[in-house]
């Protein structure tokens, strides 16, 4: 039996395809995954994120608590609401999981993880708060839900709603959030997302998740499922951990060097490790040349400076063609053709520059 | 689910009309297309390709995934269907009128000796 989120019911009521994703039965599609696919780039569209936990981080010093913790650096969320990606790193510099951390206060900063990972993830902060804070107090909140409404028409709709969220809609910087009172515990409303659009991450009490739902496809937004959300992600160059990346492979391998503050005297989880070993691959997004097939994660990828793989592929629908992220011999240049395996045939795709969509826009040629 | 009952039907998922020339017609049923989501490439076997009963010899791709499509019989592909690989929705749309190749079966008697629909219902039903 897998857990369930407050709005599973809605789901199977709405004839959803249930999967079960980390632990979840969630929903993978409605009806078409494409026209949901399409919904978020062209209007809005939601999902069910719920799966993801939550956990409140409080007490004094939970900054340098995450100093320590996170490959990236907290001292970048200097005004409240401000948010963060990072890593969360083993010490030799693997990567336990990616999450985004939230500060509110100083004694109050928001983790939000990933479902499959979120016990391993919780049992690994509390080590290192007895270890180095155990006046932190760790909390996970399985009492929420949360609700990602995405897309250019995701600011419109979300306030029809959720009057409380029209304030912070039209004020919120992308990667910032807010909390909105309310009578049952109040509401974070965050300009994140997962899929290269405009929008919106609700966090509110699991009993209001219905009704914000039913309210939300009122004001024309429409259920979409994770299937839609790989799609978009992919196209929008986002990395999902377990594919991607994991406990084998190093941030820096990963396309995420970006997130490693390797550069400040801060010392960190994994950091020691990552400084001694400089990446011998990278983390590469490939678009589909040839016609033939499409590019699915464990595809052997050959390039001039030897094989890689694909680590997550799919057929894109905004550029109508195969795309994939996959791990290559570092050198290996933007423009260069590469051969994947699919299944019998060697098909020629091209090494791109991330990510492939944003803001509804194709940034990617794929002219032959 | 749509479980025409003038078809014959493998446990594999397969679709099989019989056509008045005796040749057979062979698509993936509704519950398949339903189950691999928005089909978006397929790989259909080439014309004169002689076949074992249960041999692969067509790929349907979805976003999602890739599935094998099995010979319901043996025989050989005497026809494939050039308008649905330009536009595999038409599968998901229509699965019954999408057909994807054609066969002389080998045996005149064999697409009777298939699951009808009651007996295919029953499959999808312990699945």
């Amino acid at each position: 039996m897998h857990k369930q989120t407050p709005l599973y019911a809605i789901h199977r009521a709405a004839g959803a395809r249930m999967v079960d994703f980390g632990g979840w039965d969630m929903p993978v599609n409605y009806g078409s995954q494409i026209d949901e696919h399409r919904a978020v780039r062209g209007d809005a569209g939601m999902f069910d994120v719920s799966h993801m936990r939550v956990v409140d981080l409080e007490g004094a010093g939970s900054r340098d608590f995450l100093r320590y913790v996170l490959a990236n650096n907290v001292d970048k969320l200097k005004t409240p609401g401000k948010a963060l990606y990072s890593c969360l790193l083993k010490p030799d510099g693997t990567v336990i999981d990616d999450l985004i951390v939230y500060f509110f206060r100083e004694d109050f900063f928001r983790l939000v993880v990933n479902a499959g990972t979120a016990d391993k993830d919780i049992a690994w902060l509390e080590v290192g708060i007895a270890a180095h804070a155990p006046a932190l107090r760790l909390t996970p909140r399985t009492d929420l839900a949360i609700i990602a409404v995405q897309g250019p028409n995701a600011g419109r709709a979300l306030p029809q709603a959720l009057p409380g969220a029209a304030g912070p809609v039209s004020v919120l910087k992308p990667f910032h959030a807010a909390m909105v009172p309310g009578a049952s515990g109040g509401v974070m409303v965050a300009r994140t997302g997962y899929t290269g659009e405009d929008g919106f991450e609700v966090v509110c009490p699991a009993g209001d998740a219905e009704g914000l739902w039913i309210r939300l496809r009122a004001a024309g937004v429409a259920p979409c499922g994770l299937g839609a959300r790989d799609t978009l992600r992919l196209e929008a160059g986002m990395n999902l951990y377990g594919q991607d990346m994991d406990e084998k492979v190093s941030p820096l391998e990963s396309g995420l060097a970006w997130t490693v503050d390797l550069a400040s005297p801060r010392d960190f989880i994994g950091k020691a490790a990552l400084a001694g070993h400089p990446p011998v691959r990278q983390l590469v997004g490939l678009a589909l040349i040839d016609k033939g097939g499409v590019l699915r994660a464990h595809q052997i990828v050959h390039t001039d400076r030897g094989d890689g793989e694909i680590t997550s592929g799919t057929f894109s629908p905004t550029l109508n063609q195969s795309i994939a992220l996959a791990r290559v011999p570092a050198g290996v240049a933007t423009g260069n053709a590469v051969k994947v395996v699919v299944r019998d045939r060697e098909l020629v795709a091209r090494v791109v520059k991330l990510p492939f969509v944003r803001n509804g826009k194709v940034l990617v040629d794929l002219t032959p | 689910m749509n479980i025409p009952a003038t078809l014959r039907y493998t446990s594999s998922h397969e679709w099989v009309r019989t056509e008045a020339d005796g040749t057979v017609s062979i698509g993936i049923t509704d519950h398949a297309q339903a189950a691999l989501g928005d089909l978006v490439f397929l790989e259909l076997p080439a014309v004169g390709r002689k076949l074992a009963a249960a041999e692969a010899c067509a790929v349907v791709e979805s976003v999602k995934a890739a599935s094998d499509v099995y010979a319901p019989l043996a025989g050989e592909v005497v026809a494939v269907n050039a308008a649905v690989t330009g536009a595999p929705e038409q599968v998901n749309q229509d699965p019954y009128a999408a057909w994807l190749f054609r066969m002389k079966p080998a045996d005149a008697g064999a697409a009777a000796k298939l699951l009808d629909a009651r007996a295919y219902e029953a499959t999808i039903g312990d699945a």
